[in-house]
Order: structure tokens, then C-alpha cells, then sequence
């Protein structure tokens, strides 16, 4: 972990190290065809990009936010967000002693150093690693092999080409409320091209960027892997971020050309909002991947955090062969609500896809698994499982399963299954006749509940994934 | 060792123990035998400190102190151990990381330092060949899928990896096979010694030909209603407890 921690955090510094010295302004709130021009000005954009973006805004204007979600919150007034503002400098503080105690507990319980703890805490951190050296050795690393990792907004102003090309072409501007509107105003993200025929040598992260909370609301991720590539993402963070924006509409574009195999896995942790679910963060996220032929696109998300979440990671697999894995654990507890899922669209012959979920639900969780399984006319001997298990942890938490198949091809081979089970007393009684605590116990099930998913994950993934349901799941034990 | 002291328990108000009296020795073993429904599971998962059950009366020492306020986990670190009639399944649990960490919560608790997995490994190696358990048993999830022998004999391996001080089993030997019964009672045997005492419950002698016990005892509606030697097994399954019965009714 500590090598990866170390790449991540000098990228960071790499990529956000000259923002807040030059871009302290902020934009009125509201939202308008002139915000758009400014944030398109500010980001030094080309014309093209900024008609881009006012056409997304028209589109925008034209859809209604979705409804049909299984998620309660107030609306949102979309004239009263900033939609553009320099990261927002936390108060520094001084200490760890002056940072929230609850906030430090939990980073002692995730077991993160000292420094990165400072770090997220927003306490000025000390310089202890030196970052220019390393920062250089991991970008010449990448250069070597021609791959691009870089923020998206330095994309557009470097590789309009690839930008210009692929922007758009999985996720279409029209494609929902969210993604619109991402698409017009969207501020932040990364880019990522892999050249034909490589291998990405290391796993890319995002986890020390998003963990500085200057996150925007309206993040934008490409990721482009040419033919016969490979790369393995990482995004999110396993430490609890508390950040003052409530809505949070992020878009997520994979591109696997013929032969290529991307894996993007989450672990997403967002402040859930307090017990009575005030302050947490709604989080609407559109994540979809295009498969090539022989393409593989693998998505792997633990998600534990949030007030409200959408989000439903899907793959169009359009070439013949093609792959496409979604294995999710979504855990509920306190007041938070979750509607996540999948779909699948079965376009070329022989396409494959598996789905595994995993839902947890707590206390007064509320966990909605909708997952669409299509397959196209064309598709000739597609085939697809489905297993959709739900665990729930007391009498007032609720796990809800929407499944829609639809098959228009007969030669086609969908199975679903599904369960729900609860953690029973007779089983926590067991491992305490064995000794082990109520708590430990708990974790240990619910960890073997989530095993299938867990081993998708690359290893420190997963045990850091361990660590934060156990921390999630805190106090849900009578 | 354990000696329990007029117990009356009840669940959702209905009174299942109803003043039981019995004292284990170290080194002993004693049976209990009853009909279906008189409180034996009961009576051994009050000892382990099941919370669904409510201790109304009396009290249930432990090496001479009472144990009513203890959390059950706390009652396996001073060395009790049951072995479920019903053993429940924990999927994706295997039972090496299971074993590995009741041991080792077992040892942090007596200050002893835990076992890393290369050490637990050995030390379970030859524990698994004398219960004559498939080294294949440890990846798989506690339970899951296995026969309704196999879990009764993983009981039994958990007690001798556990090594408790005593071993309340409760019907460990319903549902086994001729030779699983033999490898059971072995291991109970080989676990047997002059300090660690068991408490069988059972509805058979035969388990009784292979382990000898030092006291019988009859559980009835509740309580004990009669207590002999091993010969009592015998005349239970020859004359059913219809006799017993009688007997207590003429005296009520
Ligand atoms: N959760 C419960 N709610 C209500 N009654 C219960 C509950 N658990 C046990 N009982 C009752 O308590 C009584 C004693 O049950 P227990 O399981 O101790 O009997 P047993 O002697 O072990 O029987 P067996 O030989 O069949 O295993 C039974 O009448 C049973 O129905
Ligand atoms: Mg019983």
C-alpha cells in the first residue's frame, strides 16, 4: 500500500499543487449559458469544447430529474449552487488536536498513517516525502509506455484529438438529468489513455486527490484502453470525507477498444450525514463502458458512504465476444438510501456478462438493487448471470430488487438468482460461544457475505474495503 | 468445576428449568437424558449464556464464582465450550480463519500472544488427524454444506482445538455413523483428563459404550428427576422414562 499511497499523494501534489495560488474567485450561484462561457474561460478550454458544453446545457433544459428511483430526499434547487469556485480552502488548522475527535477516531480505526490522516483532516501537512523526485520517477514510468494520466481539464488543453474523439461517446449528452448537466459544467476529473497492446504498469489511483476533498461536484473521468491494453483504476477513498457539497453528479465514460480490458474499482465512503441523515452527500452518478470485440470491462464498487446514491455502472457490450463484470457491495445504514444496480446491453454474438450484488442494510437503511439485463436481437448466444443477494441487520431496514430482463434473442441464456437473509442471533451467539466478540462477529459474516466482491478488488483494496465496513457498520449491533 | 444451584429459567415467560441442582467434579463426566422437549438444550445454552433465556432463580458457578454476569464469550475464555445441537453455517467464513481467530481472541484474553497464520496451521495439523477431519474442511465455510456428521464432528474439532475446560456437547452423537461415532467419542476421550470435565446430553446409550460417564442423570419437565450411575443409561433405553414418570406421579 505504502508505495501506492506515496505515488498518489505526489501525484496529487503534482496535479493540485498550482490550483489554489491562482484560482481563488467563485462564481455567483446559479446556473446560465454565461456561467457555462466562464467556466469554459477559466479552464482555458477551446471553442469547441465550450459549444460542447452549451449544447449539454440546452439538452439539460430540456429533461426532467428522474423520479423513478427508490430514493426520498428535498429538492434540489439548482439555481442556488455555485457551479464553479476555486478548491475551497478548509480552514487549516494547526493540529490533529483541533480536528473533529470522531473524524480522528476513525482514522485511527482505518489504520492511516499520521501524516495522510494530517492530510484529510486539512492540517497542514509536513513535507515528508520528497515529492518532486517521486512524482518524476512515476510519470516517466508512465511516459515510457506512452500512457496518459492526467487531470481532464489538462487533457482538453493537450490532447484535444483524443478528447474531442471520445468525449460523449459512451455516456451522450442527452443521456439523463445528471449527465447533462455534468456535461455542461463539469470542472474536474481525469484522463486516461493506454496505448495499443500495453499494459499499464502500475494501478492508477485517484485515492490521494479525491481524499484532499476539493473534489468537485461535477467530476468527469475518460478512460480510453486502445486495442489489446490493459489497466486496472482505482478511485475513491477509504477514509470518511466531509465536504460542504451536497450534490454530487459525477460522470464515468470507459472506452475498451478490440481486445482491451479495463477494471475500474470503487470504494466510495462519502459522508453519510449525521444519524438523522442531515449533511450527507447525494451522490448521482452516471458510470457506463463500451466494449470493443474480445473486450473486458470489469467494474468492482464497495459503497459505504453517502446520504442518497444512483448509480448504476453498465457495460454495452457491442463487440462479439465482449465482457462485462459488475460486482458491487452497497451498504445502508442510519438514514442513508441507495439505488445503484447495473445494466447490461447485450449488442454482439457470444457477449458474456456477470453481476453480483451484494446489499447491506442497517439500522434504517434502505438498499434498492435495480439491475437491467438487455439483450439485443443480434446477439446470438449471449449470456448472462445474475446473483443479487441482500442482508439485512434489524427489524426497520428495508432491501428492495428490481430486476428487468429483456431478451430478444432466443438463443440467449439469462439466469438470476437472488436471496435475502438476515444475520441471525443464533449465528452471532455461535461465534460468541467460540469466543468472539458480537462486534468481530458481525464483521466477520457480513465480510463473508461480501467475499465474492472483496476478491475482484486489488488486495490492499479489499482489506482497506474490510476495514471501512467494519467501521460502517459500527453501533448497528443491538 | 461448574456447579449449578436451583436454576430457573424461563423464554417469552414461559418456564422451561425449573430447579436444577448439579455439580460437575473436574476430571468428570456426566450424562444427560431426557425426553424431547425437557430443557437439555436448554440447560446448556443457559450455561453458555444464551440471552434469549432469562435466569429467574438461582445461580451457576464456575470454579466458584458465578458466571450469571458474564457475556458468553467471556464464559469461553475461562474455558467453557458447547457444542451445538444444531451447529449453524457462517457462509464465506472458512472455518480456518473462524478457528484461528476464537483462538486467538481465546489467548489474548489470558495474555498469552496470538498465533499468526503459519503458526496456527501447526498447531492444528495434528489436531485434525486425530479427529480424522479432511484437511480440505478447513477452506470451507463453517458449516456450510456439510452433512449433518460432519458438523457434529467439527464440534469436536473445535473443542480440541479450543481445549476448554469443560465441554458441554449436546447430542453430539445423534445423527452420526458407526464410525463417526467411534471418532467423536475418541476425541472426547483423548481430550478427557484428570482436570477438564464433560457434560454429555444425550438420547442413547451407545454413545455411552464408547465413553464411560461417571454419573447419569434424568431431565424431565425441567428438572432432575433422578441420578444413578451408567447402569441408569441402560435401564433408560430398556424401559423408556415411562416408569420414572410414574414413579413421580405417585409421590406428587
Ligand atoms: N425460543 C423459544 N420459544 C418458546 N419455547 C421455546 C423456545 N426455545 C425452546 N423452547 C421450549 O423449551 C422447551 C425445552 O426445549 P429444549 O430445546 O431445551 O429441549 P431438549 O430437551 O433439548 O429437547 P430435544 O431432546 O428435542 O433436543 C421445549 O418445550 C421448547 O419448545
Ligand atoms: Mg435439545
Amino acid at each position: 500500500m505504502s508505495t501506492e499511497i506515496l505515488e498518489s499523494y505526489t501525484q496529487r501534489e503534482y496535479e493540485w499543487g498550482f490550483v489554489s495560488d491562482i484560482e481563488e474567485d467563485a462564481l455567483p450561484p446559479g446556473l446560465n449559458e454565461e456561467v457555462i462561457k466562464a467556466i469554459s474561460k477559466k479552464k482555458e478550454e477551446p471553442e469547441w469544447m465550450c459549444e460542447w458544453r452549451l449544447n449539454a446545457y440546452k439538452k439539460w433544459q430540456e429533461l426532467q430529474e428522474p423520479t423513478w428511483h427508490n430514493v426520498h430526499y428535498p429538492k434540489v434547487d439548482f439555481q442556488d449552487i455555485v457551479y464553479y469556485s476555486a478548491p475551497k480552502q478548509k480552514p487549516k488548522l494547526n493540529s490533529l488536536d483541533e480536528a473533529d475527535p470522531e473524524l480522528v477516531r476513525t482514522f485511527e480505526k482505518l489504520g492511516i498513517p499520521i501524516e495522510e490522516q494530517k492530510a484529510l483532516a486539512g492540517v497542514a501537512v509536513d513535507a515528508v516525502f520528497d515529492s518532486v523526485s517521486v512524482a518524476t520517477t512515476f510519470k516517466e514510468k508512465l511516459h515510457e509506455v506512452g500512457v496518459i494520466f492526467c487531470p481532464i481539464s489538462e487533457a482538453i488543453r493537450d490532447y484535444p484529438e483524443l478528447v474531442k474523439k471520445y468525449i460523449g461517446s459512451v455516456v451522450p449528452v442527452t443521456d439523463n438529468f445528471y449527465a447533462s448537466l455534468n456535461s455542461a459544467v463539469f470542472t474536474d476529473g481525469t484522463f486516461v489513455y493506454i496505448p495499443k497492446g500495453v499494459r499499464c504498469p502500475m494501478e492508477l489511483s485517484t485515492y490521494f486527490r479525491i481524499n484532499a476533498a476539493k473534489t468537485g461536484q461535477f467530476e468527469r473521468t475518460l478512460i480510453v484502453a486502445d486495442e489489446d491494453s490493459y489497466v486496472s483504476y482505482l478511485e475513491g477513498c477509504t477514509a470518511p470525507m466531509r465536504d460542504e457539497n451536497q450534490l454530487h453528479a459525477a460522470v464515468v465514460e470507459l472506452v475498451a477498444m478490440k481486445g482491451a480490458t479495463i477494471k475500474y474499482s470503487t470504494v466510495q465512503n462519502w459522508y453519510p450525514g449525521d444519524k438523522d441523515g442531515k449533511g450527507g452527500i447525494y451522490n448521482f452518478v452516471t458510470k457506463r463502458g463500451k466494449c470493443d470485440d474480445n473486450a473486458k470491462i470489469t467494474w468492482t464498487q464497495v459503497e459505504t458512504g453517502s446520504a442518497i446514491t444512483w448509480k448504476y455502472p453498465s457495460v454495452i457490450l457491442k463487440g462479439d465476444n465482449s465482457i462485462g463484470e459488475f460486482y458491487s457491495v452497497a451498504l445502508t445504514s442510519g438514514k442513508q438510501q441507495a439505488d445503484t444496480g447495473t445494466k447490461m446491453i447485450h449488442i454482439g454474438k457470444n457477449t458474456r456478462s456477470t453481476i453480483v450484488s451484494k446489499g447491506i442494510s442497517a439500522i434504517n437503511g434502505q438498499n434498492t438493487y435495480r439491475g437491467q439485463v438487455k439483450v439485443n436481437a443480434g446477439a446470438d448466444n449471449a449470456r448472462n448471470y445474475s446473483q443479487c443477494d441482500s442482508m439485512l441487520m434489524g427489524d426497520r431496514c428495508g432491501a428492495h430488487t428490481f430486476p428487468y430482463i429483456d431478451v430478444k434473442n432466443k438463443s440467449a441464456t439469462v439466469e438470476h438468482e437472488a436471496s435475502t437473509s438476515k444475520i441471525g442471533e443464533d449465528q452471532i451467539f455461535y461465534f460468541r460461544q467460540r469466543g468472539i466478540s458480537a462486534e468481530d462477529a458481525v464483521n466477520m459474516i457480513v465480510s463473508g457475505f461480501c467475499k465474492e466482491v472483496f476478491k475482484e478488488l486489488p488486495m490492499e483494496f479489499a482489506v482497506e474495503a474490510q476495514k471501512l465496513l467494519a467501521v460502517s457498520l459500527e453501533g448497528s449491533v443491538g | 468445576m461448574l456447579e449449578i444451584k436451583n436454576l430457573h429459567a424461563k423464554i417469552e415467560d414461559k418456564p422451561i428449568l425449573k430447579g436444577i441442582n448439579l455439580t460437575v467434579k473436574p476430571g468428570e463426566i456426566h450424562a444427560i437424558m431426557g425426553p424431547n422437549g425437557s430443557g437439555k438444550s436448554t440447560l446448556s445454552q443457559v450455561i453458555a449464556g444464551r440471552d434469549s433465556y432469562e435466569v429467574t432463580e438461582g445461580d451457576i458457578l464456575f470454579n466458584g464464582e458465578s458466571i450469571l454476569e458474564m457475556e458468553p464469550e467471556e464464559r469461553a475464555w475461562v474455558g467453557l465450550f458447547m457444542a451445538f445441537q444444531y451447529p449453524v453455517e457462517i457462509p464465506g467464513v472458512s472455518n480456518a480463519y473462524f478457528l484461528r481467530t476464537a483462538l486467538n481472541a481465546k489467548r489474548k484474553n489470558l495474555g498469552l500472544p496470538e498465533l499468526d497464520a503459519m503458526e496456527f496451521m501447526k498447531y492444528i495439523k495434528e489436531k485434525m488427524t486425530s479427529i480424522g477431519l479432511d484437511p480440505s474442511m478447513l477452506s470451507r465455510a463453517v458449516n456450510e454444506g456439510f452433512s449433518g456428521g460432519e458438523k457434529k464432528r467439527n464440534e469436536i474439532f473445535q473443542m480440541a482445538v479450543l481445549e476448554p475446560k469443560i465441554g458441554i456437547l449436546d447430542e453430539t452423537d445423534s445423527g452420526l455413523d458407526i464410525d463417526a461415532l467411534k471418532i467423536v467419542s475418541e476425541g472426547v476421550n483423548m481430550l478427557k483428563n484428570s482436570e477438564r470435565s464433560f457434560v454429555l446430553v444425550t438420547h442413547y446409550q451407545r454413545i455411552l459404550n464408547y465413553i464411560t460417564p461417571d454419573y447419569v442423570h434424568v431431565l424431565m419437565n425441567g428438572k432432575i428427576v433422578k441420578s444413578g450411575g451408567k447402569e441408569l443409561a441402560l435401564q433408560l433405553e430398556q424401559e423408556g422414562y415411562a416408569p420414572i414418570e410414574k414413579a413421580l406421579m405417585a409421590t406428587v
